[in-house]
């Protein structure tokens, strides 16, 4: 077991030897604050002998400060981290931490069982081969042992141990053990898990954690390092699938050395094997694989290389470079899983920034089917996905990637949405597969076009998009526009946020949700309207910033005009033109913008009025002054 | 079937971060510190981006503590590899004469190396640094992300760092904002011994075992490396057969007396002492919780 102290005493270079041929596993554990976890990995790191001298002193020193075992030592001390989450006594982040035996290099992800940190635990999966689910003989399945393995299931894992610990408190009984082994199976059935050992333990005590012990000899399986040293590791299966490599970066130090560097993600590579490159469809042949050591004759999973190809097709970050045989498929729209992972709710509608392996994109849920309970496993209806809900969506991109299913690719089918306004990682999602729909609907090609229909009216079409607090002056200064413009002899319409709510979006609310469906389908029947050749205006509170950036990248460069009319919250509530200030601060209306309600003001619009101190006449002639100024009218 | 050793999983990891940040920031940098990491963290930039040198500088925030070999080595070892190597010192440090003997190893830190570092990303605006950073060294450190979040103002918030899934690294940020990079996250001390070995990377001669003078303070034997270390009334000099597991300003680092000058042998010393190698570090000694302040004030 562990560094055998006699070959690094006498033989240090056999030992080095022996030890440069080591594998990597990477595992996860989870289980509730009680199960044992964190003694567990530290006995793990203990037992590998990797634990240093000065580091036992400060966990003695510790295990009196903090400890909970009495006088035995405290190995959940070894693990437990940062200071605050020290004095709360429990693990809140992942944590990973390193041991390694004659055979294999281990990666511990170590997350917390609590309900609130399923982002957590969904991250710490997501670079796991396998993984310990632990569960307390005493207690048995418990509904957070469901939840981890669905989890797991979710993320993936192919290989997963139920570690049932503490056997030293049920008398190490066989039956008990039975008991809990047909109660799992039975539930993993309902999750198509496949490949389960089960191991009863006893980390305190160490049974069956490195050897058997002689508590449970009705025990004959593989004690938990045996089948950690063991287990398949992911690479090794992915290096008989199709191969993909998401381009990173060109490297074109010379004229004469065009390379694409990458992490092969699947398969295999080798000189002369012919590739096409995805989403562009285009292909050639490997020409060499260079590495710094020098050129490889075949390449893996897991490699990171420069390919270098036969001919000079244009290839950049975000491709990706696939077996011309099965190459990935591209498509815009996708069914998907999606766990949210931030405070601010996902809403349908918004836009975020999607990475895909090396590829960002705009994306946007256009529909949550359905979202999954991840302790009862049902489906509900959901207009949103708040922190640590898991749904079942469509998405939609604003241009063809190219991926694979995760299920059969984690690095070309698992991707991450960023909010586009904090730059937070708010959610993790893996593709199912693409609708077919985003391949039957083509663009119809119109002759007559945007600029034609304005040159008709002799004018540029322009949004000019009004946003600002409820009684701020948005209807009034567009409306007194409006008349200027048409007195001029434009073509206008006016797009007034209280009329659209009474057509076409009457079957919205004032959730956030519904806000920003509320936004985005005014942005695209401004759209069109701007299409037809006309200037648009619109007056919407339109609050978010995500949903106004939306609107503008539905338009042409300059195209959008941004009027933020900034009046302070104490005037517009004093104005109170419809009462619903009033209304709002008796409690009788929810979600009121100011109130109970975020307003996110426009951080560089194009356009800023300070409209508690103009006429609407000063206001109006601003936004002309503007329009001249830009050459958008005479 | 082909398998990729541990070394090997190391290597294409290290490398796939390095150029995500090549390819998604402006203006990267990795910070030199002239340690044995340091010179792995090199030596994988130099493989991640061959036939090329690497495309970014690097940065050594000096304290003028160091020792002289260690500044013989740095010098060098720019000079060999074609990279800008910038140098910053905390100018109000010089000026105030800041220094382990007057201000303790505290202040010093502070002023040289947590500040210094800071003025000089500022300086510079750099929006990503490389740090040689790894999880195993130090238990608050193991959970540390990959790619690091500072605020302009270069603090570190635990309670707000970003998830990390499958090979996916989020690096957008503000204006003013940066990116602290950790490619070595994920390695060990025996894995970067193993890999320095093998790959027969160059490393400050320090680390080898030989006759050095040194004195006993407080139980840590310190190198008198130049005629600026005050010695104490009575305090003699004495030559020792010693080394050091790691290398920071001269008079803050312990040195071990040793036998062990061939890497094997290093190697051997490391697996049968059982000392882990913050302990020669005397900042880390002020308080349990100590790195992770250090952490959150901006020291790396």
């Amino acid at each position: 077991m562990a560094h055998a102290s006699d070959m690094i005493a006498g033989d240090i270079e056999g030992y080095l030897k022996a030890h440069e041929h080591k594998g990597l596993l990477r595992f996860i554990t989870c289980g509730s604050v009680d199960d044992g976890k964190s003694t567990l990995i530290g006995r793990l790191l203990f037992e590998s002998k990797l634990l240093f001298e000065d580091q036992l002193a400060a966990i003695e020193a510790d295990s009196k400060k903090y400890g909970t075992q009495g006088e035995e030592m405290d190995f959940a001390l070894l693990v437990d981290g940062l200071a605050a989450e020290r004095e709360q006594g429990i693990t809140i982040d992942v944590a990973y931490r390193f041991f390694s035996t004659d055979k294999r290099k281990f990666i511990v992800a170590d997350t917390p069982g609590h309900e609130q940190y399923t982002r957590n635990m969904v991250t710490g999966a997501s670079t796991a081969d396998a993984a310990i689910l632990m569960v307390d003989a005493r207690h048995g399945i418990l509904t957070q042992t469901r939840r981890h393995s669905f989890l797991m299931s979710l993320i993936g894992i192919r290989h997963i141990v139920v570690a049932i610990n503490k056997m030293d408190l049920v008398d190490y009984s066989k039956a008990r053990f039975d008991q809990i082994v047909d109660e799992y199976r039975a539930f993993a059935k309902q999750l198509g898990l496949e490949d389960m050992t089960f191991i009863p333990l006893s980390a305190l005590k160490g049974d069956n954690v490195i050897e058997h012990g002689h508590h449970m000899p009705w025990y004959h399986g593989p004690t938990l390092m045996g089948y950690l040293e063991t287990v398949e590791v992911d690479e090794e299966r992915l290096q008989h699938t199709p191969f993909r490599m998401p381009v990173q970066w060109v490297n074109r130090p010379h004229l004469d050395f065009r390379g694409f560097t990458g992490l092969i993600a699947s398969g295999t590579v080798k000189p002369g094997d012919a590739i096409r490159v995805q989403p562009s469809g285009k292909t050639s042949h490997i020409k060499r694989i260079f590495t710094y050591d020098g050129d490889l004759e075949q390449a893996i999973a897991g490699q990171s290389v420069t390919l270098l190809l036969e001919d000079e097709i244009d290839i950049s970050r975000g491709d990706v470079i696939s077996g011309v045989d099965a190459p990935a498929e591209t498509a815009d729209q996708f069914e998907t899983t999606l766990v949210w992972m931030h405070d601010q709710p996902l809403l349908p509608g918004r836009p975020y920034l999607m990475k895909l392996g090396t590829q960002s994109v705009s994306a946007t849920v256009s529909q949550i089917k359905y979202q999954v309970n991840v302790n009862t496993l049902e489906h509900a209806a959901a207009r949103q996905l708040d922190l640590n809900g898991i749904g079942v969506c469509t998405l939609s991109l604003s241009k063809p990637v190219a991926f694979d299913p995760y299920q059969e690719n984690a690095d070309t089918g698992g991707y991450i949405l960023i909010d586009r306004m904090t730059n937070n990682t708010v959610g993790a999602g893996m593709l199912h597969f693409a609708l077919r729909r985003s391949q039957n609907i083509h663009m119809q090609h119109v002759d007559i076009d945007k600029q034609a229909r304005g040159i008709a009216k002799g004018q540029k079409p322009v949004l000019l998009w009004f946003t600002g607090l409820s009684g701020a002056g948005k209807s009034t200064i567009a409306n007194r526009v409006e008349k200027k413009l048409h007195a001029a002899g434009q073509h206008t319409y006016l797009l007034d946020g209280d009329n659209v709510r009474h057509g076409l979006n009457r079957d919205l609310g004032f959730t956030d949700a519904d806000r920003v469906e509320n936004i985005r389908r005014v942005a695209e029947v401004a759209r069109l309207m701007v299409d037809a050749g006309l200037i648009v205006l619109t007056a919407f509170i339109s609050p978010f910033r995500s949903e106004r950036r939306m609107a503008r990248d539905l338009m042409e460069e300059g195209e959008f005009i941004e009027i933020f009319v900034d009046t302070p919250l104490e005037v517009a509530e004093e104005r109170d033109p419809k009462g619903l200030y009033k209304k709002a601060r008796r409690g009788e209306l929810k979600n009121f913008t100011g109130i109970d309600s975020a307003y996110e003001a426009p951080e560089d619009p194009e356009l800023h009025l300070q409209a508690a101190k103009l006429s609407t006449e000063e206001a109006a002639d601003a936004v002309i002054a503007l329009l001249r100024e830009r050459q958008l009218i005479g | 079937m082909t398998s990729l050793t541990h070394l090997q999983k190391l290597e294409a990891e290290s490398i796939h971060i390095m150029r995500e940040v090549v390819a998604e920031t402006e203006n990267p940098v990795m910070l030199y510190s002239v340690g044995k990491d340091s010179a792995v963290m090199l030596h994988l930039a130099r493989k991640a981006f061959a036939p090329a040198p690497p495309p970014f500088p690097l940065l050594h925030v000096d304290t003028r503590w160091k020792f002289r070999a260690m500044y013989a080595f740095r010098d060098n070892m720019a000079r060999e590899m074609g990279m800008d190597l910038l140098v910053h010192i905390n100018p109000e440090g010089v000026e105030k004469d800041i220094n382990p003997f007057t201000h303790g190893s505290a202040i010093h830190t502070d002023v040289m190396k947590t500040e210094g570092l800071k003025q000089a990303l500022n300086e510079y605006g750099f929006d990503a640094a490389f740090g040689g950073a790894r999880r195993d060294e130090e238990k608050s450190r193991a959970k540390e992300r990959m790619f690091s979040f500072r605020t302009a103002q270069h603090r570190w918030d635990p309670k707000n760092q970003r998830p990390e899934l499958w090979r996916l690294y989020n690096t957008r940020k503000h204006k003013g904002e940066s990116i602290r990079v950790f490619p070595l996250s994920n390695w060990t001390e025996l894995d970067i011994w193993q890999y320095i070995y093998l790959q027969e990377i160059p490393i400050v001669p320090l680390y080898y075992a030989a006759e050095r003078p040194v004195v006993e303070r407080d139980g840590a034997l310190i190198m008198v490396d130049d005629d600026r270390m005050p010695l104490e009334p009575g305090e003699v000099p004495m030559m020792r057969k010693v080394r050091f597991r790691t290398l920071g300003c001269y008079p803050l680092t312990g040195a071990i007396e040793s036998e062990a000058d061939t890497l094997p042998a290093i190697i051997q010393e490391m697996l049968l002492t059982r000392t882990s190698e913050r302990q020669g570090r005397v900042i880390d000694h002020d308080s349990a919780a100590s790195m992770e302040k250090k952490k959150q004030e901006g020291y790396f």
